[in-house]
């Protein structure tokens, strides 16, 4: 058996573990396994500027495969620059393995240089976390963290390294795991055959069903899944923020996005519904609005892979637990199988009531108001130039919202952006993320002037290592969200909101050897996105200057039911 | 409503931490908790006793189990079950009146004095913890002088157990 070091053990096991980019950063308590790094071509490392872009470049990499993606951080500040990120692959439930140098076991506890407890303060924030005790268990850590990050309902796993565990001088026998085996980890992997035909049985008697589906879908491979058993039912079907593109954005049957700023058709339909099929959603607080008030006259079914996800806010009527491809399955089987089909009859008049709510409002923005170009007509652009087949990572704002509503995904794992944590910074490392990972597809970072300054330094990774995405800055001068809020519920006072010296973008990323396009007038834009999305190997940022003073609607009116939103600033249901 | 609440868990290094950071990170209320390993070295028996509605103890018990060096969940509350909590008390005593009442009243709750100076009994006591609660109240608080009380252990009636 061969014989290595534990940080030549590290890298190995990442190779084994069939890992191509690790994102990282490194630092005195990684400088043995950046040196076992360095000797060899198999993994290769890319150096970001800021810890947290290698987190958002692991989460994203995650995101569009599903497999979970590796950062590499040092102890002290390199660790807790990386908690944001990891917060927020905890919150989306994103397969991530973030390996976090340490001080020397002998040290730990007394105050060590750059000696941070990232076990401790990663704690509430992970799926689980290990920290190595001896160099020998390295190997079987790393395949946990792995499987533990991948199976039932994925999450980051931290893994910390005390320097000393890593010594190249001491080495020992290395054998990576094919499988690891562990009493009190047990995913689920089917769900209960008598609950789903009690979910049948209520979903060919609905009179008014909505199918309602989130993140789940997605991470689960559940997408083809979903489509067929809608397909064959004939429902309306909503996506959560984080379920976009688990079912076609074009098709006749989806109603678009739920929720704070859903569509007004889907909205509504959740409201008036006799039955709700969740399916990996977890009813969140900017889908429900007002828990009290949530749907009162449907009955629900909930399948979620995470036990604690179903009657967590919101009861079920038949919970589910399993995983989305295998319980959808067996449920398109079952309804196949049933002597019994949806009522026509009531299904033409609910979809007659769904097409008058989407004829009334479906999608509706004014831009005879304002000589300035309209953040939604820039998505409506982006969606065209791109055929609506772009990867598409979002910052966190009102740019995040257009893009969900506005650009429509037809296919899954190609909407990326942080929808739990709601982090801003995000959107320019994921699509490096993605973007290194398939080199051959169109990736697109939508973005504001404020989010994107805040990860802005990955300029200089995207030139080292040549990763030529595009970048949509959605320009409003302001923080454009914030500001919303403040217009509603502030009376128009604009505390810090405002972005006084924003710097000049094209020459910002002239001077990282970046070309930059600065869009002004609606009549440039789409010659101008076209000439950016032809420059195949070149990283183009898009300054694009839209009107500050839009707002995203619907909005939820707040504490309401679901239908209680408001359609622009003057009308409300 | 109280719910005494075991848990089988890897008896690992931040296993704990993780159990009582579950707790304060959700928002659950912790009434009193113990741990201490089993006969079987790798697992940690822990319990804790909690308040809340159907909604919370359902949600304790699945974010729970969810933790990873979590082996088992069971809310004893919901069968027949045993709890136990050991509460040593020491209180002055330092003339004849107060010490045969504390005495008496350690006899009639079948309590031991385990320790005596001239001036003070410490008295062992085990029960429920609404019997400890109902000894203090029986003795008064004007004579205590310190308090120590384990936490509640549980454990099923009959045939019922908590094992891998």
């Amino acid at each position: 058996m061969e014989l290595l070091s534990g940080a030549e053990m590290v890298v190995r096991a990442l190779r084994d573990e069939g890992v191509k980019y690790i994102y990282g950063y490194p630092g005195g308590a990684l400088l043995h396994i950046y040196d076992a790094i360095f000797t060899q071509e198999e993994v290769e490392h890319v150096l970001v500027r800021h810890e947290q872009a290698a987190t958002h470049m692991a989460d994203a990499y995650a995101r569009a495969t599903g497999k979970a993606g590796v950062a590499l951080v040092t102890s002290g500040p390199g660790a807790t620059n990386a908690v944001t990120g990891i917060a927020t692959a905890y919150m989306d439930s994103i397969p991530m393995v973030v390996i976090t140098g340490q001080v020397m076991s002998h040290l730990i506890g007394e105050d060590a240089f750059q000696e941070t407890d990232m076990i401790g303060v990663s704690r509430p924030i992970v799926k689980h976390s290990f920290s190595v005790q001896r160099p020998e268990e390295i190997p079987e850590i790393i395949k946990k963290a792995f499987h533990i990050a991948e199976s039932g309902r994925p999450g980051p796993v931290v893994v910390d390294i005390p320097k000393d565990m890593t010594t190249p001088t001491e080495r020992y026998e290395y054998e990576y795991p094919k499988s690891v085996k562990m009493r009190s980890y047990n995913p689920i992997s089917k769900g209960h055959t008598g609950q789903i035909k009690k979910a049948v049985d209520m979903l060919l008697a609905a009179k008014r069903p909505v199918i309602y589906t989130g993140g789940g879908v997605i991470m689960g491979n559940a997408s083809q899944e979903l489509t067929a058993l809608a397909q064959e039912l004939g429902y309306p079907v909503t996506n959560t923020l984080m379920g976009l593109g688990g079912y076609p954005g074009t098709d006749k049957q989806f109603i678009g996005m739920l929720g704070m700023h859903g569509s007004y058709e889907a909205n509504m339909a959740m409201h008036h519904s006799d039955m709700i099929l969740a399916v990996g959603a977890r009813f969140d607080d900017r889908v429900t609005n007002g828990t009290d008030k949530f749907c009162p006259t449907a009955k629900i079914v909930h399948i979620d892979i995470d036990p604690a996800s179903i009657s967590k806010t919101i009861k079920a009527d038949v919970p589910i637990v399993g995983p989305a491809q295998a319980v959808l399955k067996e449920m398109l089987e079952q309804v196949q199988a049933a002597k019994k089909a949806p009522c026509a009859d009531s299904m033409k008049l609910w979809w007659e009531q769904i097409e008058e709510w989407r004829a009334r409002h479906g999608g509706r923005y004014k831009t005879d108001d304002s000589e300035l170009m309209k953040p939604q007509q820039v998505i409506e652009m982006l969606s065209k130039v791109t055929n609506g087949d772009a990867y598409v990572c979002s910052d966190v704002g009102q740019h995040q919202m257009f893009a969900a509503q506005y650009y429509k995904f037809n296919k899954p794992n190609r909407w990326i952006n942080s929808g739990g944590l709601g982090t801003m910074g995000f959107g320019l490392p994921a699509a490096m993320g993605v973007k290194m990972n398939f080199p051959e597809e169109e990736v697109v970072c939508v973005t504001g002037e404020g989010s994107i300054q805040m990860n802005i330094q990955e300029l200089s990774t995207i030139s080292q290592y040549d990763i030529p995405v595009k970048v949509i800055c959605l320009n409003n001068q302001s923080l454009g969200m914030v500001r919303q809020w403040q217009d509603m519920n502030y009376e128009s006072r604009h505390s810090q909101s405002y972005m006084k010296s924003l710097p000049d973008f094209m020459k910002l990323v002239e001077s990282y050897g970046h070309v930059g396009i600065k869009v002004e007038r609606y009549e440039d834009l789409e010659g101008a996105m076209r000439e950016a999305f032809a420059m195949k190997d070149r990283m183009v940022f898009m300054d694009i200057a839209v009107d500050p003073f839009e707002h995203v609607y619907p909005m939820q009116v707040p504490r309401g039911s679901m239908r209680d939103m408001w359609l622009s600033k003057t009308e409300r249901t | 409503m109280r719910h005494i609440i075991s848990v089988l868990m890897e008896n690992e290094p931040g296993a704990l931490s993780r159990v009582v950071g579950l707790f304060s990170q959700r928002n659950f209320n912790i009434e009193s908790l113990t741990v201490a390993p089993t006969e079987d070295e790798t697992l940690s028996r822990l319990t804790v006793t909690t308040i809340g509605d159907d909604r919370v103890v359902e949600q304790i018990t699945k974010q729970l189990n969810k933790l990873i060096d979590v082996v088992k969940v069971v809310d004893l509350t919901e069968g027949d079950h045993l709890e136990r909590e050991l509460m040593m008390i020491k209180m002055k005593a330092n003339n004849g009146t107060v010490r045969a009442e504390i005495k008496r009243t350690a006899d009639i709750f079948r309590g031991t004095i385990i320790d005596v100076t001239p001036n003070t009994f410490t008295v062992q006591l085990v029960g429920s913890s609404s019997k400890l609660d109902a000894f203090i109240e029986a003795l008064g608080t004007s004579n205590i002088m310190e308090v120590v009380r384990s936490g509640v252990s549980g454990i099923a009636r009959g045939e019922k157990v908590l094992t891998l």
